[in-house]
């Protein structure tokens, strides 16, 4: 059957299963690479998008269920080239080692910034509880968000922020 | 634009692409310690007086080519892991090139195009690939400026380079190094003493330039296997019991095969696979065929549980004593004596990300594309699994999640490559499924050691004695037996004996041997090679729990006799470097005024240098611990590391902080539980890690700066000093020594009693 699905910003008319979880449809039909295959269980947040607005797990979520809903991912953020705020505290704090649940935290730490644009790093750490790094890049990743927040503020340094 | 899979076109992945330049590849043999010691058939050495991987591979050209238009392309054997290698390597070139470091493109492990450097293993590719790229680079710019002092008629001296990818002469003269470049020939061999820059002259090296690979990582780029979307793409799923040693009785092929969009079923011998047009239907096939029951297949597992329980399992075993090392000295008589038995259970690499391939077999060449540690070894291991000549084999090298040890990539490469085979003509796209790697990958060994050691009158340490039972550490595929699908091929290749690495690099017995001067000293390692678990490499191999067994007995022994933790450490300590990052690392945490342990809070400390060869790393901590709960928090962590000059040193701290991380989660609540008939952790429910929650408040590592000393390894000194510096922070902190891995609240709780 046909689903209709709008992922950043774009209407895009796909005629599948609508039980195949949104994760596969973004990766293999939309060649979209950001969200990944952590677990398929919604265990690890690799396959982090938002919906409406909400950080969801794609690898949970049946496309069938998010026709018409909005659908972000990090690739919604910005690129390479014009990195968005968050993905520019990302680089500058170097906040990834092998990289593969960067996507899932991004998308993880901008749902929190789009509802709290001043979190404290008890908010922060509780909030990315949800999602896993084996590589120990933790600290990084709360410097980049702690960096996003200050940047947003326009202090241009994270020093400033640490707890 | 995608740093993994630079400039090439979906085209150039399928023909080898235009960059693919000739040179003679060294033949192999088994000799080196390429790569830590690891794998199997490591390159041969044919120029000893050469540094690093040039012993092997010494022909400028099969590291360096500089085309006309200047364009720099540098090849390496060693591959991006998440560790930042792409990023140092490239630095390392472009110092001794003496060019910006935009200005090179890196290729990284592709068995036709780079020279072989063994596995990226060991904290080895800095000193292999590192150093002989700095001097493969050293020589190309001597020769460069020989050659633009030749045509000017000047003596070699007198032409400099300025970093901009151009000769200068003294008048003001200068020609691009393509065009000099383009009047030379590069395939001649490396000499040994080709002058390397000066430190107080680099620009690039040393500095903090931003990862290569970071800016796609970020954005949604083309930055792993994973994203790979080749023409006429096929995805498969293998089909396999629960867990190693098991395997599906009768699972319903004839419905699968009925499924619309399942492509093909590949069953040979005790492989099975489906292959689909979409991956949703590939996983719905697997998981109508995972429905059939499963029989154990293999010998019984370890019973489940750590502590005695892991005890009993090794101590069941039969044992080879290796003599590690045996010191007798003078020494006064023993005052005071503390003996202790320190365990390890089985440890999960726990990748992110399940272990993937895409495998293509055209015309009777196959092509694996692997993000598995050892590219020159998926090449033979495939040769060999599917009897094709080598030279019908290209095995390329793209990124996959972080590894730590030889997980699922290396059987996941055979797999995608049998099913490649069975499917000619498209590209097969295989990655397994979450309780897949789980179940299936080797895992770190559980491991114990027994510790004897006595302090005399003066508190110097007058005996040392210290005992470490393991499997073999390195089960890295070689040949086709090494890989899953080997095991299930019909007739199988069998599984090859595990074989311990000798000293100085060890396996279970890395680290072993303390660098301290102990008087008395007697190690001996209980090799084990009956294997109850498939096991192999992980992140440190046995330093793991040899550094947490000494880092922790010496803490025993200080606290016994009212002894400073840092001082009995520094008063047996002659190494200075040792001495520095133990000093750097207690100054900078503020030791001397660290708060004493009362029953909540506590500090403590360790220290090793990684194999007694590498990076010198020494961890302070400070922990509080809820009595009620038993749960352990870090309140923050300070590591010093010297690696030598350091590439670059914001990738050390990367290194050392995420070592330091992953380290506190295995060691604080990790281990890998069993049932009667399979591994019984199969997801992050049932092997829990590290969360946001519990990690340190604050990590900071310092950089020891060591200018144009020669590159130590880093990327695995912290996960001993982190281990042993948690369980003396804990024991400062409460009075409760765990000498059993994980060292979890659940334990911590039992071990304090009643609040």
């Amino acid at each position: 059957m046909t689903v209709t699905i709008t992922v950043n910003g774009a209407d895009h008319a796909l005629d599948i299963d609508p039980a195949t979880p949104l994760l596969y449809v973004l990766r293999d039909d939309l060649e979209l690479n950001g969200a990944k295959y952590g677990c398929g269980l919604g265990q690890c947040g690799a396959c982090t998008v938002h919906i409406d607005g909400k950080p969801a797990f794609s690898c949970l979520t049946p496309v069938g269920a998010v026709a018409g809903r909005r659908i972000r991912t990090v690739e919604g953020l910005g690129s390479a080239d014009a990195p968005g705020l968050l993905q520019q505290a990302f680089e500058k704090e170097q906040a990834a080692q092998c990289g593969y649940c960067i996507a899932g935290m991004l998308m993880r730490a901008q749902a929190l910034l789009d509802r709290n644009p001043d979190p404290d790093e008890a908010q922060i750490r509780a909030h990315m509880q949800t999602n896993l790094c084996r590589c120990g890049t933790h600290m990084r990743i709360l410097r980049a968000i702690r960096r996003a927040v200050a940047m947003r503020k326009g202090v241009q340094s994270a020093q400033d922020v640490r707890p | 634009m995608s740093p993994v899979l630079p400039s090439l076109s979906r085209r150039g992945f399928l023909t080898g692409g235009a960059l693919v330049v000739s040179f003679a590849l060294a033949p192999r043999a088994f000799a080196q310690l390429a790569g830590g010691g690891e794998g199997g058939a490591g390159p041969t050495v044919v120029a000893p007086d050469l540094k690093g991987s040039l012993k092997s591979t010494p022909w400028l050209d099969a590291w360096i080519r500089i085309d006309a238009d200047g364009r720099v392309t540098v090849f390496t054997g060693k591959v991006e892991l998440g560790q930042g290698i792409r990023t140092a390597l490239t630095q390392v070139a472009a110092e001794e090139l003496d060019i910006p470091p935009a200005a090179i493109t890196l290729v990284t492990a592709d068995t036709e195009r780079t020279p072989d450097e063994g596995l990226t293993a060991g904290s080895h590719s800095m000193q292999d690939s590192g150093t002989a790229i700095q001097n493969a680079a050293a020589n190309v710019r001597m020769l460069l400026a020989a050659e633009a002092a030749r045509g000017w008629g000047l003596p070699a001296d007198q032409v400099t380079t300025g970093g901009d990818g151009r000769l200068h002469a003294p008048d003001g003269r200068s020609l691009p190094y393509g065009e000099v470049a383009a009047r030379l020939s590069l395939h001649v061999q490396a000499v040994p003493d080709a002058p390397l820059r000066r430190p107080s002259d680099y620009r690039t090296l040393g500095r903090e330039l931003p990862r290569i690979d970071i800016p796609a990582k970020l954005t949604g780029g083309a930055a792993y296997l994973h994203d790979m979307r080749l023409p006429g793409m096929l995805h498969a799923r293998v089909v396999r019991g629960p867990s190693v040693g098991t395997s599906l009785q009768s699972p319903d092929l004839d419905a699968v095969a009925r499924m619309p969009g399942v492509v093909k079923i590949v069953r040979q011998g005790g492989f099975l696979a489906v292959v689909a047009e979409r991956q949703w239907t590939a996983i719905q096939a697997l998981r109508h065929l995972q429905r059939a029951a499963y029989a154990r297949t293999q010998s019984p597992l370890p019973a489940d549980g750590t502590g005695d329980a892991v005890a009993a399992t090794l101590k069941a075993l039969p044992a080879r004593d290796i003599p590690i090392m045996d010191t007798g000295e003078p020494a006064g008589p023993a005052i005071r004596t503390v003996k202790a038995r320190y365990t390890r259970p089985w440890i999960s690499h726990g990748s992110i990300g399940p272990s993937c391939a895409i495998a293509q077999y055209v015309d009777g060449t196959m092509t694996v594309w692997t993000h598995s540690q050892g590219t020159f070894d998926v090449h033979r291991v495939v040769a060999e699994l599917l009897g094709l000549p080598p030279e019908r084999v290209h095995a390329i090298h793209a990124e996959g999640a972080g590894c730590y040890g030889q997980n699922g990539a290396d059987d996941v490469a055979a797999d995608a490559a049998v099913i490649a085979k069975a499917v000619p003509g498209h590209p097969i796209r295989l990655q397994w499924m979450r309780e897949q790697e789980f179940g299936w990958e080797p895992l770190g060994p559980g491991m114990m050691t027994e510790l004897e050691a006595a302090l005399g009158a003066d508190n110097r340490i007058v005996s040392w004695r210290h005992a470490v039972w393991s499997n073999p550490h390195n089960n890295r595929p070689v040949g086709a037996g090494g890989v899953l699908a080997g095991n299930e091929a019909d007739p199988p290749f069998p599984a090859p004996e595990g074989k311990p690495i000798p000293m100085p690099e060890g396996d279970g017995s890395r680290n072993s041997n303390p660098l301290y001067s102990f008087a008395n000293t007697h190690v001996v390692y209980h090799f084990l090679k009956d294997m109850p678990v498939r096991v192999s490499a992980l992140r440190s191999l046995g330093a793991h729990l040899n550094v947490f067994s000494i880092e922790s007995m010496l803490d025993e022994l200080a606290a016994g006799a009212g002894i400073d933790p840092l001082a009995i450490r520094l008063d047996h300590m002659r190494d200075e470097r040792a001495r520095d990052v133990m000093q750097a690392a207690a100054d900078r945490f503020g030791w001397s005024k660290r708060p004493k342990g009362d029953g909540r809070r506590g500090c403590g400390m360790a220290f090793a240098r990684y194999k007694n060869l590498g990076a010198y790393c020494a961890v302070a901590m400070e922990v509080e611990v809820d009595r009620e709960t038993g749960r352990t928090l870090v309140r923050r962590a300070v590591a010093a590391v010297d690696c030598g000059q350091p590439a670059n040193p914001d990738g050390v701290r990367n290194q050392i902080e995420g070592g330091l991380v992953q380290s506190l989660s295995w060691t604080g609540r990790e281990a890998v539980r069993f049932a009667a008939d399979r591994r019984a952790s199969f997801d992050w429910s049932s092997y829990p890690i590290l969360r946001f929650g519990d990690v340190p408040g604050s990590v900071e590592v310092v950089v020891m700066d060591r200018p144009g000393a020669p590159f130590l390894g880093t990327a695995e000194a912290a996960q001993g000093p982190s281990a042993a510096a948690l369980a003396n922070a804990i024991a400062d902190a409460t009075g409760v020594r765990l000498r059993d891995m994980p060292l979890s609240p659940e334990r911590l709780k039992a071990a304090l009693g009643p609040v």
